[in-house]
């Protein structure tokens, strides 16, 4: 694995013409002597130029334009996950694993992905088009279980939905983001409810005395 | 603010310095604390990641880790309490769980195993995690990272005191891990194999490699432990061998002025030279009838096809009898001597006292001709002193430094981690070379100039301090004198003409112009990119202007340091191993200096000054040399147009030559006498710093090799000089008596305390690091301002030889590679002969990296392999003189400067054409 991507490792990066401003740009934000802060932002651009993955070029690119030793910048590339440092398919699926996904049934989303793709976590199917991969919480518990592919989230996953996006991308199209169930962002999956009654409007829910009283304080 | 800090500790008040921690405390109190993660030696920064020195503080909820945590005002610090006690156990414990286990570690002596046995914990309640494989890939160092417990003590080895910024820490979490570059083996990294990280590991995950057996694990144990110096550049390490049955077994930094504790690939993997079987171990006779032919080789591993064995006896009086005689025939002025800047102080003033009162004559000279010669020539002729004016420490106190001419992190790659880390701390650093280099990197300004052209550079950066008005008018008036003459000649230097002549754009001359001007404190540093070239002495000339008009000396953080080349080139001047000056630089022509001589060597002496070392083969080529003693040079490698050398040493009628092999220089000899390695003597080294330091053997001499200062001696004894020293330590005294410099050092004083700077007032104060504070040792006191004008290169390119050949050295080789490349460890870094070329250039010639190439100049051509580096320029060749197979030198201008004395090796005009495809399988 390693050798054959070691093979398609560009010898050289450099940013386009409009990635090249938009990186005068990022750094323009950091006071002199701090502009080594600007390595994230630039590393993310420096991905998205290069389909999606960072080789070690646009690193050591990077490393030059804000005068860090490369090691440094490879020290933040591998430790942020969002960093591909392999090469990935036209569309990177990242399925979240973590606790609130797998209480509301991640593992049926992992299993509908392995099988509509044909790939496991870690892999890229043949024609180039997807790859699989398991991530840590991606901060959209409230609409669990979920994932990301490329920049869109994907939420309230059953096995059908995930199927259905999954297809939907191979054959070209493109998938509504968000939430698979029809809620508008993160209300309640039940409607919205108030604190005084089952609707918004309502006006007889009980109140809350232990609240107040700790608001009195 | 600065007041000690009083508090408790252990129930014993105790007062701590300012920035003092717990730890550090405790440690002064005689309390120990276990330590994994934080290293008390200097350049190390506390990280407190480990937990391994938890200690429990009053009225604290946590434990805190005492190497990082400061003490304040009344704190109750308990380092033995029972929680902390518990704490510190269970951190060994969890770290125990994914070691090898005990007899299988890969250093049983290493710190974390000493602390864990101290402590108790031998076994482990927790799981292992898989252990990641070896990687043995370097051939130095080998990495086991199944012992490695993450507290990055190597990151801050590489990062913040080295400064080589190779080894990271990548990944997160579980899968966190310690990488060289993007986590390549550590052979293919951009690793400089300094070795500061495995002299930091405290667990043995990262290890000189020759210690491990076949199943990873160091079995041996030092006997002793010797407390000497690094013999290769003039950064003067010191070192400590570690010694297992008269076997150097591994090699660790001291905490020398010039070192702290650090050390460079040579310095810590480059001794195994010593036992190499090349070495010689008994003396050689020429065979009746062996030809010595200029052009042919003798075979370093079997001398025996030119030369013969003898006696010490026989080869002695054979050495002397030959030199006898050509004295009695034909007079003083047909011998010669050459010392050698490798050697000891003592050794360098026995082979000028053999030469001047035995051979009677001044034609005595070593390498520091080859390298520095014009840098002291401007010195002397401005400051009336060839030493540095400040350490190369001096550069923490710096604002800005000018590195010009030098390339440090191959040539004095402990002095460039000093550099380094001024450059980290925000210091302006200026480097000026036409070839680039990683020290570019950590620059504020990097100048690739055209080579050859400093002088216009350097007047042009005069001109404009002169014409903005950033002269030091004070300094000036009182300690210098010729500015008038000065300023005239920068008149015709504007930067604005210039750049074209130099390259560099007239805004960027201006700006480091007044940056050095303006600075507060400015320091320079120079090497041989300054000195070897037929205007050296003017390229010299110009740096002393511009710390003089600006007054930039004197001071702490200022002044004037040529990088000295080889570790005793500094003492070998002072010595006197020069023909125009006795010890101290006292000139040879001077009547009254000369009556002292000769009253203490009881006989006339030559009154007149001696011949070069070029000049020395020019007379050999003249007729009028006839024999040569040479103890421990290597002319036919290192001087320019070396055919012309070998032809010469061929020529001699009687050659005499003291070494540890059989190197190109002794395959002309009649008698070759077999000497001391460096870690076999003693002796006194002075270096760039002006700091004497003290050699101590480590190894017994190996066959029938004797000691130099015996060698001397006999053959001096022969000549009928009756010396009767018995030690090191008797010509260090007689030294004493005429050398000022050595005034407040002595033998004892050095047992003592291992390095002394002169000057030194005293035996009882230290010597002066900063000299020339107030004034200079000159006839007025004042430094003389000497302008200089511009004189090309001697040969320039032209259509027949279109490119420049630059030559030098790198970082695994030394000098003429006599013992480097003899030492395994670093002829597996650098195996074979390379020039280096810009890969744009080597796409106009048609060459690809590998190939092999024809290098030819009017002089002699050479076949090597190449190499692509884009910090070579395009136009020029950069070829290293080490390598005997493809000798550099035999393309070299014997052009010399003419105050120097110094030849051109930075420039002549060369061609190059493909010699021959790179196998497809080679790089």
């Amino acid at each position: 694995m390693t050798d054959a991507h070691a093979a398609r490792q560009p010898a050289t990066f450099a940013f386009s013409d409009e990635n090249a401003d938009k990186a005068k740009v990022i750094i323009a934000k950091y006071p002199p002597r701090f502009q080594a802060s600007a390595v994230m932002p630039l590393l993310d651009l420096a991905q998205r130029q290069n389909d999606g993955w960072l080789p070690k070029a646009a690193m050591d690119h990077v490393a030059e334009m804000l005068q860090m030793p490369p090691i440094r910048v490879y020290e933040v590339a591998t430790f942020y996950t969002m960093y591909n440092l392999k090469p990935v398919g036209k569309h990177h699926v990242q399925v979240c694993t973590n606790l609130p996904c797998w209480l509301r049934g991640s593992d049926v989303v992992v299993g509908a992905c392995k099988r509509t793709l044909a790939i496991d976590f870690g892999m890229t199917t043949e024609d180039g088009m997807f790859t699989l991969s398991e991530v840590e919480c991606l901060g959209a518990c409230v609409n669990a279980p979920m994932m990301q592919i490329n920049d869109d989230y994907y939420e309230d996953l059953d096995s059908d939905t995930t199927e259905k996006i999954l297809s939907t991308l191979k054959s070209g199209g493109r998938p509504k983001p968000g939430s698979q169930i029809g809620r508008h962002t993160c209300e309640p999956a039940g409607g919205l409810t108030t604190l005084t009654g089952g609707k918004a409007s309502a006006k007889k829910a009980p109140k809350r005395k232990t609240a107040d009283k700790g608001m009195e304080k | 603010m600065s007041d000690a800090i009083k508090f408790t500790l252990n129930g014993k008040e105790v007062e701590a310095r300012p920035g003092e921690t717990i730890w550090q405390v405790a440690d002064r109190q005689g309390i120990e604390i276990p330590h994994l993660c934080y290293s008390p030696k200097p350049g190390y920064r506390a990280d407190g990641n480990c937990r391994a020195c938890m200690v429990e503080v009053e009225g604290e909820r946590v434990l805190a880790a005492s190497c990082i945590r400061k003490p304040t005002a009344s704190m109750k610090v308990n380092t033995a309490s029972e929680r902390a006690k518990s704490a510190r156990a269970m951190v060994f414990e969890m770290l125990l769980a994914d070691q090898p286990a005990k007899d299988k570690a890969h250093s049983p002596d290493s710190r974390f195993w000493n602390w864990a046995d101290k402590m108790g914990v031998a076994a482990s309640r927790f799981p292992a995690r898989q252990a990641p494989k070896p990687d043995l890939s370097h051939p130095a160092m080998a990495v086991n990272l199944d012992a490695c417990i993450h507290c990055n003590l190597c990151v801050r080895a590489c990062r913040e005191v080295q400064v080589n910024d190779v080894i990271g820490m990548a990944h997160r979490g579980i899968g966190a891990e310690i990488v060289f570059d993007m986590g390549d083996p550590m052979g293919l990294s951009t690793c400089v194999a300094c070795g500061e990280c495995v002299q930091a590991c405290p667990t043995g995950a990262l290890m000189p490699a020759n210690l491990l057996d076949a199943k990873g694990v160091h079995k041996g144990k030092p006997d002793r432990h010797v407390s000497s110096l690094c013999p290769y550049c003039g950064v003067g390490c010191q070192v400590t061998f570690h010694v297992e049955k008269d076997k150097i077994l591994y090699v660790e930094g001291r905490d020398g002025p010039a070192n702290r504790n650090r050390l460079c690939v040579k310095g810590r993997f480059g001794f195994d030279y010593v036992s190499h079987p090349h070495r010689l171990m008994k003396p050689l006779i020429r065979k009746e009838g062996a030809k010595k032919d200029a052009h042919g080789t003798v075979d370093a591993a079997n001398p025996f096809t030119h030369f013969r064995e003898a006696t010490w006896e026989e080869a002695l009086d054979r050495a002397a009898s030959g030199l006898k005689n050509i004295l009695g025939r034909d007079g003083s002025r047909a011998l010669a001597g050459f010392g050698s800047a490798k050697g000891s102080n003592e050794e360098a003033y026995m082979v000028q006292k053999l030469v001047r009162q035995g051979f009677g004559t001044n034609n005595v000279d070593h390498c520091t001709r080859l390298c520095h010669a014009s840098s002291v020539a401007a010195l002397m002729e401005g400051i009336n002193s060839g030493a540095v004016t400040a350490p190369f420490t001096a550069a923490a106190d710096a604002d800005v430094i000018i590195v010009i001419g030098a390339r440090p992190e191959q040539n004095h790659p402990v002095a460039a981690t000093f550099l380094k880390n001024a450059a980290k701390q925000g210091k302006c650093l200026i480097v000026i070379d036409p070839r680039g280099q990683m020290l570019m990197r950590h620059a504020t300004h990097a100048l690739q100039f055209k080579p050859g052209t400093d002088v216009a550079l350097l007047n042009a950066m005069i001109h404009t301090i002169i014409e903005e008005g950033l002269v030091d008018e004070q300094y000036v008036q009182g300690y210098t004198e010729g500015f008038q003459a000065l300023k005239e000649k920068a008149k015709a230097f504007p930067p604005e003409k210039m750049a074209a002549v130099c390259g560099v754009d007239a805004g960027t001359i201006r700006t480091v112009a007044r940056k050095f001007a303006t600075a507060e404190r400015s320091i320079i540093f120079w090497g041989m990119g300054i000195s070897q070239h037929v205007h050296g002495t003017d390229n010299a000339r110009c740096l002393i202007a511009l710390s003089m008009i600006t007054g930039q000396v004197g001071r702490p953080g200022t002044g004037l340091h040529p990088l000295r080349g080889q570790n005793n080139v500094q003492g070998a001047s002072d010595a006197g191993l020069i023909p125009i000056v006795f010890p101290d630089y006292k000139s040879v022509e001077n009547g009254d200096i000369r009556n002292v001589y000769e009253e203490l060597w009881g006989r006339k002496l030559d009154a007149k000054r001696g011949l070069t070392v070029v000049e020395i083969m020019d007379a050999v080529h003249d007729g009028v040399i006839k024999g040569m003693y040479i103890m421990g040079e290597n002319p036919a490698m290192s001087d320019p147009d070396v055919g012309h050398a070998r032809e010469g040493l061929a020529m001699l009628e009687h050659l005499v030559v003291q070494d540890l092999f059989l190197t190109e220089t002794a395959a002309f000899a009649d008698v070759v006498l077999p000497a001391s390695a460096f870690p076999e003597k003693t002796g006194t080294f002075t270096n760039t710093n002006r700091q004497v330091q003290l050699a101590r053997p480590a190894l017994p001499l190996p066959g029938d090799t004797r000691q130099d200062w015996w060698i001397i001696q006999e053959i001096a004894n022969r000549l009928g000089l009756g010396w009767t020293y018995t030690h090191p330590k008797n010509v260090f005294a007689e030294m004493k008596k005429t050398m000022r410099s050595l005034d407040g050092i002595t033998w004892a004083r050095l047992e003592r305390e291992d390095a002394v700077t002169y000057p030194c007032d005293s035996e009882d104060q230290p010597g002066h690091d900063i000299i020339f504070g107030d004034g200079f040792p000159t006839a007025s006191g004042r430094a003389k301002l000497v302008p200089a004008d511009v004189t090309p290169p001697d040969e320039l390119p032209d259509d027949q030889y279109p490119l420049v050949l630059s030559t030098g050295r790198m970082l695994e080789h030394w000098h003429t590679g006599a013992m480097t490349r003899r030492a395994g460890t670093l002829s597996a870094l650098e195996p074979v002969a390379v020039a280096s070329l810009n890969p744009g250039q080597m796409k106009k010639l048609n060459i690809r990296p590998g190939d092999t190439i024809r290098v030819a100049s009017r002089r002699g051509a050479i076949e090597i392999k190449t190499r692509a580096d884009t910090d070579v320029p395009d136009g020029m060749v950069f070829i290293p003189f080490c390598f005997t197979e493809a000798a550099a030198n035999l393309l070299t201008n014997p052009q010399l400067d003419p105050f120097g004395k110094i030849p051109e090796f930075k420039f002549c005009a060369v061609k190059v054409e493909s010699a021959g495809r790179a196998d497809a399988a080679a790089e």
